[in-house]
């Protein structure tokens, strides 16, 4: 070989390991994000265009463009299928260089891009799905949940119902791994409460007509017919109880997880006095309102529900530690996004715990009659503040092995 | 008494329930079958324009104050005239080709339209009313009937034999399924059989807004009611034979309760239970329980 050819290479390889070096701290000089979400059925509303939306929202507040990185947000429509949510999720990680994957509402295909992102040692900022699991045994250094969870809403609204004498429950649930998982966290709360379970039904998601299972509830004589579903399940469920007069026949409603737009979705003429759980209102103050009226406009006036502020605040806190340690790779982020305590306008003051979940106040709801309601989404009273601590699950009640 | 351990007033309940919910099977494979019968286009938009009536309905409330019986007679032209339509300016085209290419139009329509709709109005759905005649219900004793419900079953069951007496029975009807047969010696009687195509396609469409409006005050009014339904609605069709009328009222209404047992005895196998039923029948009788073989 010649010099002068030998000179090329070495220069070669030497160029080769710069780039090997920029690399290194964050691969492809692009932060890549995706919102994995539903963009055709039932939870569109709730998440959807309106996750996407919050993303790009939390990138340009976030400033972090114009100190010199390049960050680029894509998404896709998981249709509520995991194998479909996983084809995407590998898709994006081994071809896209996709580097974090958010939102993804529905607890099936959460809990399979869950494990996928460990095997790639990316990062999952889980801010639409439920499953206390993800905490628990299926908890992930590389996965931090952000919103909500089934512990906090059977807590939240379960809680609140058995204390205040609603001591025989019937659970209509929605048949995948979200509705089990609320299902169990809501009856472990009952139960602990001295109350008792008289019967569940287990309910195809997506169905339309409940009336089969209603009369199945109403038949069971329990106090409270509780819906361990989400988004067009819960309100038609709310619509045809109130068609066979569950409520009139003295049974109570507990809706375990409601979403802004379900009430929007229902008016207040049906939805009025439902008990809810949820970590974030728009109406809570100036910043949270503030949000709202920028957000709104730009999701076809649909304000944003927790799962939007959750993407938000995810990505928010997901760049400062990006930036903070000057890399993207999964694992450090995660350790990173932990170790450093959490602030943003939506969720306030908070922390990661070690499990990879994110702790802030939840807040008990009570849906407005319309009388009492000034106009178009002003729909909840607060009725109680849950603060962080006793919100969620305490770290050793869930089995999850990163909790030593 | 109890069968199964369930006790029979609950069983009874869930057969009526059953009944209901076959009730809107029924009318809109009847729609389906219609078309399928006299136009051999397998109608994909289906789903869609029962949707689509059920949005009329709710925007003629909404933004003109017109009542559910107003919709009832009206949406039914409104979306039976887009029908029209879509039959003159694409359906027509393909009547000479394979079954496949109208199966493909009206599908990726369905897809078009209820993508518009999500679109605009979101996927969580609009609520309606229900007519301030029909709020409370009957007690029967082992039930509470909503009085809504009752009404769906009687104005269904008297669509759906209507329809089978017009096509069965009378002089009109044996102009239809003539010209299915020979369209060509029905055109040399002097019939115009193009309009009489078009039109009956109008008329199968109409019969889904006609569901459409009848389901809004129960369901919610989303973009995606229809998808949910069409399906099944197919494997009604399939079951009671393709084009045959009587057969898909009888599957449907035959249908509604088989599920509606399900949802009683094995609730997670609701949403499947009638696609066991129809590789059994097509396993055993290939042309539908009702249907010819052709």
């Amino acid at each position: 070989m010649s010099k002068f050819k030998r000179n090329i290479l070495g220069l070669a390889v030497a160029a080769s390991f710069t780039v090997g070096v920029a690399q290194a701290q964050v691969s492809d000089n692009l932060i890549k994000m995706g919102v994995l979400t539903d963009m055709s059925s039932l939870y569109t509303d709730l998440a959807g265009a309106g996750s996407v939306l919050a993303a790009k929202m939390a990138v340009e507040d976030s400033g972090i463009e114009k100190r010199g990185y390049k960050v680029e947000v894509v998404s896709a429509d998981h249709q509520n299928k995991p194998d479909i949510g996983s084809g995407i999720a590998r898709q994006w990680y081994d071809v896209d260089k996709v580097d974090v994957i958010l939102d993804t509402p529905n607890s099936g295909v959460a809990l399979a891009v869950n494990q996928i992102t460990k095997d790639k040692n990316k990062v999952f900022l889980a801010s639409g799905p439920a499953s206390s699991d993800l905490t628990g045994k299926a908890c992930s250094p590389n996965t931090v949940h952000w919103t909500y969870d089934t512990w906090m809403l059977a807590n939240g609204t379960g809680g609140a119902i058995v204390k205040s004498g609603g001591d025989s429950w019937f659970f209509l649930t929605a048949d995948y791994a979200f509705g089990h998982a609320l299902e169990r966290d809501t009856e472990a709360v009952v139960l602990k409460n001295g109350g008792k379970v008289l019967g569940k039904v287990r309910a195809p998601l997506n169905t339309q007509d409940f009336s089969s299972f209603l009369l199945q509830a109403q038949a069971s004589k329990a106090k409270i017919v509780g819906l361990a579903n989400a988004g067009g399940d819960t309100t038609n469920s709310i619509k045809q109880a109130a068609e066979f007069g569950i409520v009139k026949g003295g049974q109570n409603l507990a809706g375990l997880l409601v979403f802004l737009t379900d009430v929007n979705a229902l008016g207040l003429p049906t939805a009025q006095g439902l008990i809810v759980t949820n970590t974030f209102y728009w109406d809570k103050d100036d910043q949270t309102r503030a949000f709202a009226k920028r957000f709104a406009p730009l999701n076809k006036g649909i304000h944003p529900t927790m799962i939007h502020a959750g993407v938000y605040a995810s990505v928010l806190h997901y760049l400062k530690s990006v930036e903070a340690l000057k890399s993207d790779d999964g694992l450090k982020v995660v350790a990173k996004m932990k170790e450093m305590p959490t602030d943003d306008p939506l969720f306030g003051k908070g922390t990661i715990r070690v499990d990879g979940r994110k702790v802030h106040p939840a807040y008990l709801m009570e849906v407005k009659k319309p009388a009492e309601s000034k106009g178009p989404w002003d729909y909840y009273k607060v009725r109680a503040t849950i603060p962080a601590d006793q919100a969620f699950r305490p770290v050793k009640d869930g089995d999850c092995p990163l909790v030593k | 008494m109890e069968i199964f351990g369930i006790p029979t007033q609950a069983l009874f309940g869930q057969l009526l329930i059953g009944l209901i919910n076959g009730a809107f099977y029924a009318m809109l494979s009847l729609g389906l079958a219609v078309i399928f019968g006299l136009l051999n286009i397998i109608n994909f938009t289906h789903g869609a324009q029962y949707m689509m009536g059920a949005f009329c309905a709710w925007f003629l409330l909404e933004k003109f104050g017109v009542g559910y019986w107003w919709s009832l007679l009206l949406v039914p032209f409104i979306i039976g005239a887009t029908g029209v339509v879509i039959e003159r300016t694409m359906l027509s085209r393909l009547y000479k080709l394979d079954h496949l290419y109208g199966l493909l139009l009206t599908f990726g329509l369905a897809l078009v339209v209820q993508g518009l709709f999500t679109n605009f109005y979101g996927s969580s759905g609009q609520p309606y009313r229900l007519p301030q005649e029909f709020t409370g219900s009957f007690n029967l004793g082992f039930m509470f009937l909503p009085k809504y419900r009752a009404w769906v079953v009687v104005a269904s069951l008297v669509v759906c034999l209507g329809t089978w007496f017009v096509i069965e029975r009378t002089k009109l009807g044996s102009y239809l399924r003539a010209a299915t047969e020979n369209p060509a010696l029905v055109q040399a009687f002097g019939i115009n059989v193009p309009r009489m195509i078009t039109l009956t396609y109008g008329f199968g469409v109409g019969l889904a807004a006609l569901a459409g409006v009848m389901a809004a005050p129960i369901y919610q009014v989303s973009p995606q009611m229809g998808a949910n339904l069409i399906i099944v609605v197919f494997a009604v069709v399939v079951i009671g034979g393709m084009g045959s009328i009587l057969g898909a009222i009888l599957t449907g209404f035959g249908l509604g309760v088989v599920e509606g047992l399900t949802k009683v005895f094995y609730p997670e196998a609701s949403n499947t239970v009638i696609f066991v039923v129809m590789v059994l029948v097509l396993l055993f009788k290939p042309q539908g329980l009702f249907g010819r073989e052709r």
